[in-house]
């Protein structure tokens, strides 16, 4: 009960509350009651999700499984950068206490938890993302091909964007006139019109397919028929 | 020829791209920009803000995506600061508030010293909850966000006068990189209050075409990638563009060179890769 019944109750409750306060202004205070445990639980689940991290690479080292010396690293490097923020290595005082280390600012200029996210952090997170472009050309000489009409429709689009996006639509059509009929063929509003309409529409329909099962999953939550958030496979 | 194609070694696609991106970059190369629609509109919404006009600068972004966002960041505290705007800075995402001290760094101190600090910009720092907090932001914002980034209780800071929700104030300024971003502000907080709320973002090239579909009426305007970023670093400049302007303001149309040689390389491998296709396919290999 305390397991499974009181969280679906509250889970419920809560969601009921947003949905009428919706509808019913008065109830706005207890709506905005509601966000805040839903923001103070938010901010449980980081330290779960720290216990939780530490649990399972602590289990993967000492079971010494397959890839486990990653896991002495990743425990390495969460430990190390939480004891440099908690104990505020390196952090400067401020002027109006300079007596007081634990004052300052973690994120200071100068401080430990700065130079692990300027010399560290930064620079692995960028170059992994960099990284994209290299293998998004790779995979686009391998794979891209005009095997049938949908895949030369993409194609297309794809050289249209591709060039549009860029200073070489603008050069590439400057033949056309900058006004009438014809302006709308040079690349660079060929580009702005695929995005405005035809990927519009797109994401328009997706939107409100996701909007429609989003509230169908919620009111199947709000009514207790759903109940996979609670664990246990049901 | 057709076998060298065929069996090309992706090594070599690999150092192609390294020199499409690094030969312009080299040779310090900048095309010029001439702004969209969207983006000018994201532009004039700021520039028809009065002197002391609030704006909400939301930095929901991470250094995987700086590369993008970074200069659309920049270029929108650059606009803020020389229109006088008092500057409410937040972040969503853990590590948003480097960005903040960034901006608060490279740009007011440095650019705009008479800024005070609690007169003129206020960090409120990071927030966990997501669209939680943004929910509660738009009916009241100072019950979540009882003191800012520094300690200080907002009560003792004199630009929180006044500010109650996020309908008190004129424009949100939003940088984002996915979840939680630009999506939920606009879903959140200019839904709470359409009349209310103007919001202009900036956002990744994946993120652009699911934002769409909220200009203009939900959105004011749209910075698209690196080229919105440039787009709108080339009418801020235009307008307010000093005698040599430091490399940070032009942080975007420095990168529409690689970006269109990246390109360029793109559309010819593509265009390789299919003629190899059609030759195997008359060779029956395909």
């Amino acid at each position: 009960m305390m397991k499974r019944t009181i969280p679906m109750l509250l889970a419920m409750a809560a969601g009921i509350v947003m949905i009428l306060a919706y509808f019913f202004p008065p109830l706005t205070p207890l709506q905005d009651k509601t966000t805040v445990w839903f923001n103070i639980l938010a901010a449980v689940a980081f330290i779960l999700g720290g216990g939780n991290l530490l649990k399972v690479h602590l289990k993967k080292v000492s079971d010494r499984r397959e890839g486990w010396a990653y896991s002495m690293i990743t425990l390495a490097a969460f430990v190390g950068v939480l004891a440099i923020g908690l104990f505020k290595i390196g952090v400067n005082p401020l002027d109006e206490f300079p007596a007081q280390r634990m004052a300052g600012d973690f994120r200071a200029e100068g401080s430990g938890f700065w130079y692990v996210y300027e010399y560290v952090f930064a620079p692995l997170t960028a170059t992994i993302f960099s990284m994209l472009a290299f293998y998004v050309a790779s995979a686009a000489f391998r794979a891209f091909r005009a095997k049938n009409l949908e895949a030369i429709l993409l194609l297309g689009t794809a050289f249209v964007i591709l060039l549009g996006r860029t200073a070489a639509g603008v050069f590439l059509t400057d033949f056309l006139p900058e006004e009438g009929i014809l302006a709308n063929f040079r690349l660079e509003n060929l580009t702005v019109w695929i995005m405005n309409n035809p990927v519009t529409a797109g994401n328009r329909a997706i939107m409100i397919g996701i909007a429609l099962g989003t509230a169908s999953v919620s009111l199947k939550i709000l009514l207790g028929v759903d109940r996979s958030y609670l664990g246990g496979g049901d | 020829m057709y076998e060298f194609l065929r069996d090309l070694d992706r090594r070599v696609i690999f150092s192609l791209m390294a020199l499409a991106v690094a030969v312009p970059i080299l040779l310090q190369i900048t095309p010029p920009e001439k702004a969209t629609p969207i983006v000018r509109d994201a532009f004039e919404t700021i520039e028809a803000l009065e002197e002391g006009d609030r704006v909400y600068m939301a930095f929901d972004f991470d250094p995987a995506s700086a590369g993008e966002l970074q200069p659309m960041a920049t270029a929108f505290v650059r606009h803020a600061c020389e229109k006088k705007l008092k500057i409410y800075f937040t972040a969503l995402w853990p590590v948003g508030p480097q960005f903040i001290k960034n901006a608060e760094r490279d740009v007011i101190s440095r650019d705009f010293p008479d800024m005070v600090y609690g007169e003129d910009y206020v960090d409120l720092g990071f927030k966990t909850g997501n669209e939680g907090v943004i929910k509660l932001v738009a009916n009241d914002l100072r019950t979540q966000y009882p003191q800012d980034a520094r300690g200080t209780p907002i009560d003792d800071i004199p630009m929180m006068e006044g500010v109650a929700s996020i309908r008190d104030f004129d424009v949100i300024m939003n940088v984002s990189a996915g979840y939680p971003g630009t999506k939920e502000w606009v879903q959140y907080a200019v839904a709470s209050a359409p009349d209310d709320v103007k919001l202009v973002a900036g956002c990744t090239g994946v993120q652009a075409p699911l934002l769409y579909p909220y200009y203009p009426q939900q959105m004011s305007g749209l910075l698209a990638a690196i080229k919105g970023a440039a787009e709108y670093e080339s009418l801020v400049l235009g307008k307010y563009g000093r005698e040599n302007e430091p490399g940070m303001y032009q942080e975007g149309l420095r990168r529409m060179a690689p970006q269109l040689s990246g390109h360029i390389l793109m559309v010819g491998l593509i265009f390789v890769g299919n003629l190899v296709y059609f030759m195997a396919r008359k060779r029956g290999e395909a």
